[in-house]
C-alpha cells in the first residue's frame, strides 16, 4: 500500500505545481488538452475498460457538453470564470443524454454495439450541423475572456485537473465496489453474471451514464479554452479512436492504464502538430502505433509491466529460498497489480 | 403434491427441431432428482427454460407452486434457483476470490454504489467455502489459471456462495477424473443432507444411479419414464432409448446402462 501511495502523492503534488514551475502557456495550454484526455480516458475506460462495451461514441457527451456550454453562455451572458459554472450542468446533460442513448444502444453486444455508438455519434454531429442554436457549419464562438495574460491558462488547467483527479479516483472506486465487480463479470460472461443475480442491463447503463458525465463536463471547458466548437470539431470521431488507443496502450480495464495512455499520447500529438506540422504523418504514426500496441501488448503496458515485475520478483524470492518457480504465487501478484 | 421445482408440459423448438414437446418434471423438497437422456434428448434446453436462458413456446414453470415460466435469467436466481452450466463458466480475468464475490453480491446491502465490494463476513465466507470444496489456496489466483476440474468445483462453490433453494448441476461429472467425481458426489450428499434440493444433469450412468432418486428419464423432448433408479434402469422404454433403432449414439449405452 505504502510503495503506491508514495508515487501517487508525488504525482499530485506535480500536478499542483505545474503550472506555477512551467509558466510558458505554450506548454500550459499542453497540459490542459492532456488532462481533458486524461479525463476522459478515464471515463470512458469506466464504462467499456470494466464492462468491455467498447464504445466510440462518446464524442457525442463531448460535444454535447461543448455545445450545451456554448449556449448557455451566449444566452445567458455569462463571462470570465462564471463560465466554469457551468461545467457540473454539462456533465449533467451528458449523463441524461446517456440514459436514452445506453438504452437504446445496449441492447445489443460486441460488434453491433460498436456500430450503434457510431451511428448515434453521427446523428449528433448531423444534427449540430443543421439546426440554428447550434450556429450550424459555423459554431459557436466563446466570449473574448479577461483573464491576466501571465497566467490565463491557470484556471482552465486547475479545473481541467480537477476533473481529471475526480474522475479517476471515482473510478478507482467502483472499479473495488460491488458495482465494479459486476461490470468485470458482465465482461467475462454476462449471461453468466445474470443467472447470478447480476441486474446486468442496470449496472451497464449507470456505468454508461456515469462515463459520460466527465466527458460532457471537459467538452464544455474544451470550447470555453479553444473558444470555438463547430461540428467537426466537437463532434470528431477520431477523439473516441484517440481515448481508445490511449485505454488499449496503458492497459484496458486498469484504473492508471488509460491516464498513463492519455498522459503518453495526447503529449506527443500535440507536439507532432505544433513541430512536424504535418499531422497527417501523425496519423500515420497513430494507425502504425495502434497496430503495435494490438500486436506486442495487447493488454496494455501497465498489466504487462506488472506481470514482468512479478515474475522477476518471484524469480528472485525463489532463488533466496532455493525452489522452484511458483505459479500460484506469480498469479496472485499479477492479480493485485492488474487493479493497479 | 408439494413439489419445490415443476414444469408443465413444456415445448420449446429450434428453427425446424422440436428440443423439448411437452416435457412435464417434478422435483420435490428435499430430493436429489436425476435428469439423464441420450444426447439432444432436450436436457440442457430444459435447464435453459428453467433457468431463463430460453423462451418456453409453451408450458409452464413453477417454483413453490409459483409460476415462474420466462422469468429472465437474474430474476430467477432471485427466486432460489441456482445452476451450474455443462461447459463450466467461471469469470476467468476475475480472481477465484472475487468470482464467489460476484456469486455472493446480491447479499450486500449497502447503499453506497461505491462501498468496497465483500466485507469481511463476506470474504471469509466466500474462503470457508473454497476451503469445503479444496481450492482455498488459489484464492488470489486468476480463474483462467484452473484446471478443468478446479473450475467445475469454483462454480459449485459459488453456486453455494449464492445460496439457491434448489441447484441444478448440469454434467458435474463430465470431463472429471474418478477421485474428483467421487468428491463432488459427496459434497452434494452432505448439502442435501444439510437441506438442499438438486436437479441434476448426467452421463455417467454410476454416479447418477449412486446419487438420484427419482431419476427422469428424457428422450425426444418428452419424459418417459420417472421414478428411483433400479425401475428406471429396467424400464423397456429407457433400454430402447438408449440402445434402441433411432439416431442416437449407441456409445450412451456403453457407457452405462
Amino acid at each position: 500500500m505504502l510503495t503506491r501511495r508514495v508515487p501517487i502523492a508525488a504525482l499530485l503534488a506535480f500536478g499542483v505545481a505545474f503550472p506555477l514551475v512551467f509558466t510558458n502557456p505554450a506548454v500550459t495550454t499542453d497540459a490542459i488538452y492532456t488532462l481533458i484526455f486524461v479525463a476522459w480516458a478515464a471515463a470512458w475506460n469506466t464504462f467499456s475498460g470494466y464492462s468491455g462495451y467498447i464504445s466510440l461514441g462518446h464524442a457525442v457527451f463531448f460535444g454535447s457538453g461543448a455545445y450545451f456550454t456554448g449556449i448557455a453562455t451566449r444566452d445567458w451572458g455569462l463571462t470570465g470564470s462564471e463560465v466554469f459554472w457551468l461545467l457540473p450542468l454539462a456533465g449533467l446533460l451528458g449523463g441524461v443524454i446517456a440514459i436514452p442513448f445506453g438504452i437504446f444502444a445496449l441492447r445489443v453486444r460486441r460488434h453491433t454495439f460498436v456500430v450503434i455508438t457510431i451511428a448515434v455519434f453521427f446523428i449528433f454531429q448531423l444534427t449540430a450541423y443543421n439546426l440554428a442554436i447550434t450556429g450550424g457549419t459555423s459554431g459557436l464562438l466563446a466570449p473574448t475572456i479577461n483573464f491576466v495574460t501571465a497566467t490565463y491558462n491557470n484556471p482552465f488547467y486547475y479545473v481541467a485537473f480537477c476533473i481529471a483527479v475526480g474522475t479517476v479516483v471515482i473510478s478507482w472506486l467502483i472499479r473495488r465496489s460491488r458495482f465494479g465487480l459486476q461490470l468485470r463479470a458482465i465482461r467475462d460472461d454476462e449471461d453468466r453474471a445474470r443467472g447470478l443475480g447480476v441486474r446486468a442491463m442496470r449496472v451497464k447503463l449507470g456505468a454508461f451514464v456515469f462515463s459520460a458525465v466527465p466527458v460532457a463536463m471537459v467538452g464544455g471547458l474544451w470550447w470555453y479554452f479553444t473558444t470555438l466548437v463547430d461540428p467537426s470539431s466537437g463532434f470528431d470521431p477520431l477523439f473516441d479512436v484517440a481515448v481508445a488507443l490511449m485505454a488499449f496502450l496503458g492497459g484496458l480495464g486498469t484504473v492508471s492504464g488509460p491516464v498513463l495512455g492519455a498522459l503518453v499520447i495526447e503529449p506527443a500529438y500535440l507536439y507532432f502538430q505544433q513541430h512536424v506540422a504535418s499531422t497527417y504523418l501523425f496519423w500515420m504514426l497513430y494507425g502504425a502505433l495502434f497496430l503495435v500496441v494490438i500486436l506486442a501488448l495487447p493488454r496494455g503496458i501497465i498489466p504487462t509491466a506488472a506481470e514482468h515485475i512479478g515474475n522477476w520478483r518471484d524469480r528472485r524470492r525463489s532463488d533466496d529460498a532455493g525452489t522452484a518457480h511458483q505459479p500460484v504465487e506469480s498469479s496472485a501478484g499479477d492479480t493485485a497489480k492488474e487493479s493497479a | 403434491m408439494s413439489s419445490l421445482l415443476r414444469t408443465e408440459a413444456v415445448s420449446k423448438a429450434y428453427g425446424g427441431v422440436q428440443a423439448l414437446s411437452g416435457a412435464t418434471i417434478e422435483v420435490e423438497h428435499g430430493a436429489i432428482a436425476g435428469l439423464i437422456g441420450p444426447n439432444g434428448s432436450g436436457k440442457t434446453t430444459l435447464f435453459n427454460v428453467i433457468t431463463g436462458y430460453a423462451r418456453a413456446d409453451s408450458g409452464q414453470v413453477f417454483l413453490d407452486g409459483k409460476a415462474i415460466t420466462n422469468a429472465p435469467p437474474e430474476r430467477v436466481f432471485g427466486l432460489g434457483i441456482g445452476r451450474t452450466f455443462q461447459l463450466t463458466r467461471i469469470f476467468p480475468s476475475m480472481t477465484v476470490l472475487e468470482n464467489m464475490l460476484i456469486a455472493g453480491q446480491h447479499k450486500e446491502r449497502s447503499r453506497n454504489p461505491l462501498a468496497r465490494a465483500g466485507g469481511a463476513a463476506a470474504r471469509r465466507y466466500a474462503m470457508d467455502l473454497l476451503g469445503y470444496v479444496g481450492i482455498a489456496s488459489h484464492a488470489a489466483a486468476l480463474a483462467q489459471t484452473l484446471s478443468y476440474g478446479q473450475r467445475k468445483l469454483l462454480e459449485l462453490a459459488y453456486v453455494l456462495v449464492a445460496d439457491p433453494e434448489i441447484l441444478l448441476l448440469d454434467e458435474p461429472a463430465g470431463g472429471v477424473n474418478p477421485s474428483l467425481i467421487n468428491i463432488i458426489a459427496s459434497k452434494i450428499r452432505e448439502l442435501n443432507a444439510a437441506g438442499k434440493t438438486f436437479l441434476i444433469v448426467e452421463h455417467n450412468m454410476d454416479f447418477v444411479m449412486g446419487l438420484c432418486d427419482p431419476i427422469m428419464v428424457l428422450d425426444y423432448g418428452t419424459v418417459i419414464a420417472s421414478g428411483p433408479p433400479e425401475l428406471v434402469r429396467n424400464n423397456p422404454k429407457v433400454l430402447d432409448a438408449y440402445l434402441g433403432t433411432g439416431d442416437d449414439e449407441p456409445e450412451e449405452s456403453r457407457a452405462g446402462i
